[in-house]
């Protein structure tokens, strides 16, 4: 179909406006949402993510494409009551108490965002019990954290430790990530998956959610 | 604005081309060439025609400076432009004429074979920061004396860039000169629009071969571009000062122009060379060595006061494999060759003295190229003042990665080098499998081949090009070609 095509080659380019319009135009056409979504915009999308994967395209291309795509799904949302709009899943994700850096942890919010999931920023400095009462409140499938230094990396473990006590360990999957940490030390402390950087943070959520 | 490195002053400039100009017309040059001796023998230079020796006039030196262009451009083998060597341009080609190919599964260097110059020509094609190719290697499969025109036979059917080469005879030439008539249609044509530049090598110290000699004249009535490769090797076949090593540079490239200008007005010429520092410890003459490129520099600047466009042979490495000695002489070659503004900087893909070249060690120095052809565009304002509303921006949204100031400027400001340049993060290195430099290029290497689409010449011209090389072939007793694809 002609016009999935040109939604799918609008999302690539970041086109934000003629994926809308497009998007509209084939409403018009009497095409199924569901079509839409996942023969234009999803199928995009996922050419976007091989390209960013080979090094092709660079990440502001993704976020473009992403923000088009919303861009897409915002028309189609109305019509969809009763179906299913794909929802990516809700990361909680912060900077662990003690530690003020924070370009790693926001990268990897800004390419969770761009990739779907919703994403709540706790900042920097957090303290170990907001990052579990933060995904209770919002039923989060993934807790995120960050550290740069040895002496705040601890505090990633105290995380996993009132996951555990507060009975959402294993529902609610844990993620860590910064310079000095390794697999081998998220594996040690109970964390489920470490991410070394966005991208992977990106693919590895995706993997503990079964989010596609 | 450009940056840029100077080595001399102005002052010693002009004092090193005046202290050249008496080499020439007071101890004169060895010339074993009948045609040239009397050609400056008729241009009012004195000649001993038994000793072959000429003494040159400052009136010689003088006219063939005024006819020799500033610049020229050479164009592909489909007419369009691809360098433009002017002004302090620069441009890449690889190194030349290699005896050995490092061979990347055995790590060993053995003599290249058709199979090899083929890969080569068409890895060139993708290598996006190398304007040029040259015949960058002798092919080992085919008679000796048909080695130089067979590369130059091999790079114009696999790859559409223009070419630096030469000949090792006189003989050579003919068929070399008719091969590119049979891509451009006319000799006209071709002296419009030049596909080749040919290497001429006088024999240090002050002397001109028969060969080397005939090939300046022969290029001349072609109007084909030269470029002079003198080689004073300090120390050894030239002074050890390296000012002493320039004059001597000087003369021996003034009095190679002089062979050119005096046969042919206006033959596009370019001040290049390939001297050395000499190793006295090893006896060799290392092209990676700081003093080596200094000189490569400091005679771009002499040529670059004569209104000439220039080369060097700089840019490559001593080391045997593809390590960081490979890396740290090449990159510091290229960077100061750009910064110097030398026209055509040759060197890309060679290793070991200009002895061995290596196709994993080309798509690295690509990479180094193109960040030297970034560093030379310098650092200039783009869209940065006033600056208060980019850094609202930033402090509004936190980041600046869709800002459109971004997308606008990301690709022209910052160079992405390709996939053989490491920079991922160690964790992400290791999941793509810990690789070295030598797999990381090998890998380009055979992705770049795999991609390969055939140059677009008519087929007319590409069944020319084969019926001039058999015949070339047959003439030296070869049955026939040895399979290129």
């Amino acid at each position: 179909m002609e016009i999935l095509n040109q939604i799918s080659a609008s999302l690539q380019e970041g086109d934000t406006a003629a994926v809308a319009k497009l998007t509209g135009q084939a409403v018009k056409q009497k095409l199924a949402p569901k079509e839409i979504l996942d023969r234009g915009l999803i199928a995009g999308m996922n050419v976007v993510g091989q390209k960013f994967k080979s090094h092709e395209i660079f990440l502001p291309d993704v976020l473009l494409a992403a923000k088009a795509m919303y861009a897409g799904m915002d028309v189609l949302k109305p019509l969809m009551t009763g179906e299913s709009l794909p929802t990516m899943g809700t990361v909680v994700i912060g900077t662990v108490h003690g530690d003020l850096h924070d370009i790693g942890k926001n990268l990897v919010a800004i390419m969770l965002r761009g990739a779907g999931f919703e994403v709540i920023d706790l900042g920097k400095d957090v303290p170990p019990e907001r990052f579990v009462d933060e995904a209770e409140k919002n039923s989060a499938q993934v807790i995120g954290m960050s550290a740069l230094l040895t002496t705040t990396m601890p505090v990633m473990e105290k995380v996993v430790e009132l996951a555990k006590d507060r009975g959402i360990y294993g529902k609610t999957k844990i993620i860590v990530g910064g310079a000095p940490l390794s697999a081998d030390y998220a594996e040690e402390i109970g964390a489920d998956a470490y991410c070394f950087d966005g991208i992977s943070a990106v693919e590895r959520v995706k993997d503990l959610t079964g989010a596609k | 604005m450009r940056p840029s490195v100077r080595f001399l002053t102005d002052e010693l400039i002009q004092k090193i081309i005046d202290e050249a100009r008496s080499l020439l017309c007071q101890l004169g040059v060895e010339i074993h060439n009948d045609t040239v001796l009397s050609l400056l023998g008729d241009h009012g230079a004195r000649v001993d025609q038994a000793k072959n020796h000429v003494w040159f006039t400052d009136d010689i030196i003088d006219k063939s400076l005024k006819s020799a262009p500033d610049s020229f451009k050479l164009y592909d083998t489909l007419g369009e432009e691809a360098v433009d060597l002017s002004g302090f341009n620069s441009n890449f080609t690889p190194g030349s004429t290699a005896i050995n190919i490092l061979d990347a599964q055995s790590n060993k260097i053995r003599r290249p074979l058709t199979g090899d110059y083929v890969q080569y020509a068409k890895l060139m094609t993708a290598m996006n920061h190398i304007a040029s190719q040259s015949t960058a290697m002798i092919p080992s499969d085919v008679h000796e004396k048909i080695s130089d025109s067979y590369r130059l036979y091999l790079s114009l059917m696999f790859c559409e860039k223009p070419v630096v080469t030469g000949t090792f005879t006189i003989e050579a030439f003919d068929i070399m000169k008719d091969m590119q008539l049979a891509i451009r249609g006319s000799a006209k044509q071709l002296a419009d629009k030049p596909l080749t530049v040919f290497s001429a090598c006088p024999t240090s110290p002050l002397k001109w071969s028969d060969v080397t000699s005939q090939n300046l004249l022969d290029c001349a009535q072609w109007k084909i571009p030269v470029e002079y490769i003198s080689m004073p090797l300090s120390g050894f076949m030239a002074p050890v000062t390296l000012v002493g090593s320039i004059i001597q540079h000087t003369a021996e490239t003034l009095s190679g122009l002089a062979i050119s200008q005096l046969s042919n007005p206006g033959t596009p010429v370019l001040y290049g060379g390939s001297p050395a520092i000499f190793d006295i410890r090893y006896e060799t003459t290392p092209m990676g060595a700081i003093g080596t490129m200094m000189i490569d520099c400091a005679y771009n600047e002499i040529g670059k006061c004569l209104n000439l466009p220039t080369q060097a042979y700089i840019g490559l490495a001593d080391a045997k494999q593809l390590d960081a000695q490979a890396g740290l002489e090449s990159s510091m070659g290229a960077t100061l060759a750009v910064l110097a503004g030398i026209n055509n900087i040759s060197g890309p893909g060679m290793l070991d003295f200009e002895s061995c070249f290596s196709l994993e060690k080309l798509v690295l120095d690509n990479e180094i190229c193109g960040m030297t052809s970034r560093m030379a565009r310098g650092i200039e304002p783009k869209e940065d003042f006033p600056s208060q509303p980019l850094f609202e921006e930033l402090l509004k949204e936190q980041h600046l990665l869709i800002a459109d100031h971004t997308r606008r400027y990301l690709k022209e400001e910052i160079y992405f080098p390709g996939p053989t340049i490491d920079r991922a993060n160690r964790s992400r290195w290791q999941e793509e499998g810990s690789t070295t430099l030598s797999e990381r290029a090998h890998r380009e290497v055979e992705r770049i081949l795999g991609d390969y689409k055939p140059v677009r010449l008519d087929e007319k011209t590409m069944a020319e090009l084969i019926r001039l090389m058999e015949a070339e072939a047959q003439r030296y007793g070869m049955d026939g070609l040895p399979r290129a694809t």
